[in-house]
């Protein structure tokens, strides 16, 4: 079989549902499909949400990275664009507390019975409008400030297995330091 | 009786994380995409938009002549999502139709208008921030963190910062004891 299949034809949509089915799943049982869960990430008093994170980008990042050393795979690198990223994320962040779900995680707390999840879908969907009509002043304006390209924290010479060891030994420090010891507290 | 795996309604965090960690893997490999939420939204928008202004004029616009709505790949992806939640919590017993969260009610009231209000701000702050910055917590947070994409990283550590600030203001002031968390 060659692989990768394209996307769009009839085995690449069935795999779309089973991917999605599989993710929406996974997402459930970590339960960050739940308002609480979210919300109290950010009040430092759940710490599932960057557990998952952490697991989720540790264990993905090297299965992609040694496919990507055998070249087995393509990287899809997002453009180091600071105006868009710095902005955009900031406004992110607040409208993650407010909903209490993330785009992904809303979608799948609307399947739990979430329906203030339903509202916030609605308010996504036109969030998307409003950025999409005014596309183009962003786009004048604010993404091409620090547009640095597709870089990679590999790009200033770090080795990849050197940016894992450090990545690894960051995310055990918070999770078996600081983590531990607020959840040891309740 | 001990439930089995398939009726618990919480698996380990580390074991959830990892499994998203392997689908990941699995989509670069098999599909050639990486996982992603907000792109599909914006797909959407366009063809909400569409219903009223005509889906003509709106491929004439710059962004979903980018973005073009259709049945695709994502939109599949993302309401496979939904169902996929919906199996699971159905499963484990834990579907519950939620109109006003707990802990926004403790600290709000129990009101659906000022819920509803925040909710669907929130939504449309999260899509507008997604698009900006172009990716959410699946596309930046775990796909681009994953490939070492410095883009990724910097999404991750702005929006738990700005987060954190909007958590403080909106639940530290008014709440004079510290209630202790029951979760």
């Amino acid at each position: 079989m060659n692989l990768p299949i394209d996307k769009s034809s009839t085995p690449g949509l069935v795999l779309a549902v089973f991917f999605g089915f599989i993710f929406g799943f996974l997402l459930d049982r970590g339960r960050v499909d739940r308002y609480e869960v979210i919300v109290n990430f950010f009040r430092f008093r759940d710490f599932t949400m960057l557990k998952i994170m952490l697991a989720a980008i540790v264990v993905g990042g090297i299965g992609v990275g040694i496919l990507n050393a055998a070249e087995m795979v393509t990287l899809h690198i997002k453009d180091l664009s600071l105006g868009g990223l710095l902005i955009g994320g900031a406004v992110f962040g607040v409208g993650m507390v407010l909903l209490g779900y993330c785009p992904g995680t809303g979608i799948a707390a609307i399947g739990t019975g979430s329906v203030h999840g339903v509202i916030g879908f609605l308010g996504m969907i036109v969030g998307a409008i409003a950025y999409g009509v005014s596309y183009p002043w962003w786009k004048a304006h604010v993404l091409v400030l620090g547009d640095f390209g597709k870089v990679r924290l590999v790009d200033s010479g770090v080795p990849a297995v050197v940016c894992w060891i450090i990545i690894l030994g960051i995310a055990a420090a918070i999770l078996r330091g600081p983590v531990r010891k607020i959840e040891r507290g309740r | 009786m001990k439930k089995s795996i398939l009726q618990q309604g919480k698996w380990n965090p580390y074991v959830v994380g990892a499994g998203i960690g392997i689908l990941s893997v699995l989509v670069f490999l098999i599909v050639d995409t990486p996982l992603g939420v907000s792109t599909t939204v914006a797909e959407l928008g366009g063809a909400v938009l569409g219903l009223f202004e005509g889906r003509e004029s709106v491929k004439a616009i710059d962004y979903w002549a980018k973005y073009p709505p259709a049945i695709n790949y994502g939109l599949l992806f993302v309401i496979a999502m939904l169902v996929g939640a919906f199996v699971s919590a159905k499963i484990a017993g834990t579907f519950a139709v939620e109109m006003v969260p707990k802990l926004w009610s403790d600290r709000f009231g129990p009101g659906m208008g000022k819920r509803a209000l925040a909710a669907f701000w929130g939504g449309f702050l999260l899509l507008f921030g997604a698009r900006l910055a172009g990716g959410c917590t699946s596309g930046h947070g775990i796909s681009g963190t994953l490939q070492l994409a410095v883009s990724g990283w910097v999404f991750f550590a702005v929006v738990m910062l700005s987060g954190i600030i909007t958590a403080r203001i909106l639940f530290s002031s008014g709440s004079k004891t510290r209630n202790p968390q029951q979760s």
